[in-house]
């Protein structure tokens, strides 16, 4: 079953159409990067999911029900513009918000203790939000975003501004609760974090989604069919199908080159090919980083 | 479960208020302070007058009628040419000089006062007095009138106005005491509906800037917060309204079984009591019991909510359009212009015409009703028209709510775009 399933989802304001016909799905228990340049649409899709706004078309399907005010239980959501009320208690704030999203109070109250205890800020409980640092606030606004058991967690850029100790405290948890089985989606600007964290891409430009897929199912879709060798030696490689793009010398006999080869062509074979020529140190396929992928499109995407 | 999330944002809301430190000064400490400040003021003034030494006056008589007998001026005969004195005056740190000249019983002309600074109203009043009756006295005596004759030609007429109500039964009425129970309850809710509406306004661009309300409106909708944090803080005024009225009847009984035990001992004296058209306060106290005071409260608090709400939505759409609070000023303007006019009318008008047909129509359109029937209530209104005025701001409310929520969902997205009237339209148009 799909986590998301969205159909001809359209977006239209007077001076700009911020989605036009999208249509996507999100596997249940993935962690989804949701990418784009400023302004492609990715905050009005995550607004739609959010019920924050309704499409002007389309329809979104949210574990196989169609998207209805219920639902918002069912989500956690971390906006890129957050923040907490200054003058209220911390634990005051965190129940408020769980009873918003329909817990009753017992339960929230019994569930935001647990998790400051288990964030180590329990002691901040009476605390007014204004007397607190900007870590321990962003603490409890990831709290305030999962402390319902979500099992759609949608987080917009959930890293900016976090020192690396707290990135590392919401990596694992994140990870945790896709182990538990919910779906995470991130939109976020960082590479990185897509690199390591997501198994699943959407990547919208320009109002519409231009790629959309399981991250290594894209990563071999965008091979370049380019392999870096570490050889001893020079060779030639004029009687074979290859070409070899350049080739560096780094150090007295040792040489950095780049091979590109037929698609078709297996690396067993390459590999062959250099051992009869050269002394081989390392081979290994130049795969595109999410980076690459993401420049060459929105930039290709811009120049139509 | 839409009313359930209003009632919790409501909830939190008059929680938030209810715990600050300022609701509890103001709450208690308001009723106590204007009454002391009022008190002070009298007392210092009493004072005042009471330690102020005698005035300074040269006199130059010419007339001969002058007699310098008073106890505010020190009067003072100059011997000498007036150009003296007046030069004189210029040196010394006496108040003026009066000059006298020889005139005329019939047509007292010529009479100057100089003085070195620009007398107030009170004391050139004094001197008009006493030399007014000076020259009564010197007429009576040219026109051999005696005192006693003139004692018995003044007369002194108070009407009494009592109203006839339908089943025949009358109440004496006080136009004196209606009109301040009227200017009471017009000023509180004038004070009221500002006061709360900029609260409001102040909650939500609070919730803006803190970037609170993306996270909010992601569980429940920008109506249910909306109204919430409106009913909320009605909420909050009803309660300080109702433990204001509480400590004000608590002082006043205080007050009047002081003032009873007091009157009761003139009584037990045997002094002459005084004629009823004199007696003021028994007439004053009268006239507050035909007052019917539960029904003026209720009245107060179903217009105090009811203007609340209207206003108190706009005050919202204004909040949720803008990002800091001098922005708002452009959109105040057009919204306190007919709280204004009706706050301006109850004194102009209102208070001395209440049946007139201004003071009507003011009464019964929404936007002005609450203050202007505050003003007019307590003098008695047909029950038509108190029907009339209290359908059409029900109406009112559910009107600007409507409006304002179609901004508000909008607005409280938007930050840094420049907002004019013409956005708010286009953002009114929007579909969600």
């Amino acid at each position: 079953m799909e986590a998301i399933v969205a159909t001809n989802i359209s977006k239209h304001y007077t001076q700009h159409t911020a989605l036009r016909n999208i249509n996507f799905r999100i596997p249940d228990r993935s962690i989804v990067g949701l990418l784009g340049p400023n302004g492609a649409g990715k905050t009005t899709l995550i607004r739609i999911i959010n019920q924050i706004i309704t499409p002007d078309t389309g329809q979104i399907s949210i574990f196989g029900e169609a998207l209805a005010p219920k639902h918002i239980s069912m989500i956690g959501y971390l906006p890129e513009e957050r923040g907490l009320y200054k003058k209220m208690k911390v634990g005051d704030q965190l129940t408020y918000l769980a009873r918003l999203r329909g817990m009753t109070k017992q339960e929230a109250l019994e569930r935001s203790k647990a998790w400051v205890k288990k964030f180590e800020i329990a002691e901040w409980w009476n605390k007014k939000v204004e007397d607190l640092s900007k870590g321990m606030a962003q603490k409890i606004q990831f709290i305030s975003t999962i402390m319902h058991n979500p099992r759609l967690i949608i987080l917009d850029e959930p890293f900016s501004g976090f020192d690396p100790i707290n990135a590392q405290l919401i990596t694992e948890e994140i990870l945790r609760l896709r182990e538990q089985g919910s779906t995470i989606i991130f939109s976020t600007h960082r590479m990185e974090t897509v690199e390591a964290l997501c198994d699943h891409i959407l990547l919208i430009n320009n109002a519409e989604i231009i790629l959309e897929g399981a991250k290594s199912r894209i990563r071999s879709q965008f091979r370049s069919d380019t392999y870096e060798v570490r050889h001893v030696g020079r060779f030639d490689t004029a009687a074979t199908p290859y070409t070899l793009l350049n080739s560096n010398q780094i150090e007295e006999d040792l040489f950095h080159s780049t091979l590109k080869c037929p698609r078709e062509e297996n690396p067993n074979k390459i590999l062959q090919f250099l051992i009869s020529v050269t002394e081989v140190h390392s081979f290994i396929e130049k795969l595109p980083t999410m980076s690459d992928i993401f420049i060459s499109l929105v930039k290709g995407g811009d120049r139509e | 479960m839409i009313v359930n999330k209003i009632l919790l944002v409501a909830r939190q809301e008059f929680r938030n208020r209810v715990h600050k430190r300022s609701f509890l000064i103001a709450t208690i400490l308001i009723p106590l302070i204007f009454p002391a400040i009022f008190g002070i003021l009298i007392y210092t003034a009493i004072q005042q007058e009471k330690s102020s030494t005698r005035k300074v006056v040269h006199y130059i008589d010419e007339s001969g009628l002058f007699k310098p007998v008073s106890d505010q001026f020190d009067f003072r005969p100059f011997n000498g040419p007036l150009e003296d004195a007046k030069r004189a005056i210029a040196h010394d740190d006496s108040f003026g000089l009066l000059y006298i000249p020889k005139f005329d019983l019939y047509r007292p002309q010529g009479i100057i006062l100089y003085s070195t600074v620009n007398p107030g109203m009170g004391d050139i009043g004094a001197l008009n007095g006493l030399l007014e009756h000076l020259i009564r006295e010197a007429k009576m005596r040219d026109l051999q009138v005696d005192q006693s004759v003139l004692d018995r030609l003044s007369t002194n007429v108070n009407v009494l106005s009592v109203k006839v109500g339908e089943s025949g039964q009358e109440q004496s009425a006080n136009s004196v005491v209606m009109s301040g129970v009227g200017m009471l309850f017009g000023l509180l809710m004038y004070l009221f509906i500002f006061i709360y509406g900029a609260q409001i306004m102040q909650g939500i661009i609070e919730e803006k800037t803190n970037k609170v309300v993306e996270v909010i409106i992601s569980a429940i909708r920008p109506f249910q917060l909306m109204m919430g944090k409106i009913l909320g803080l009605a909420s909050v005024g009803l309660l300080q309204f109702l433990i204001w009225i509480v400590l004000i009847t608590v002082l006043s009984a205080g007050l009047f079984f002081f003032f009873g035990i007091d009157m009761s001992q003139g009584q037990a004296a045997g002094l002459p009591s005084a004629p009823p058209s004199q007696n003021g306060i028994a007439e004053i106290l009268e006239v507050w019991d035909q007052i019917p005071i539960t029904f003026l409260l209720l009245t107060f608090v179903f217009y105090f909510l009811g203007g609340y709400l209207i206003y108190g939505a706009l005050f919202a759409a204004v909040g949720s359009a803008v990002d800091i609070p001098s922005e708002a000023q452009q959109f105040m303007f057009p919204i306190t212009i007919p709280m204004l006019i009706s706050y301006m009318s109850l004194f102009l008008f209102i208070l001395q015409d209440p049946h007139g047909q201004i003071s009507i129509w003011l009464s019964i359109i929404p936007f002005t009703s609450p203050i202007a029937m505050m003003g007019r209530v307590a003098y008695g209104v047909p029950g038509w028209q108190l029907a009339l005025s209290m359908i059409l701001l029900v109406g009112g409310f559910v009107f600007t709510t409507w409006l304002a929520a179609r901004i508000y969902r909008v607005g409280i997205l938007m930050h840094g775009s420049k907002v004019n009237y013409r956005v708010l339209a286009r953002w009114f148009m929007m579909r969600n």
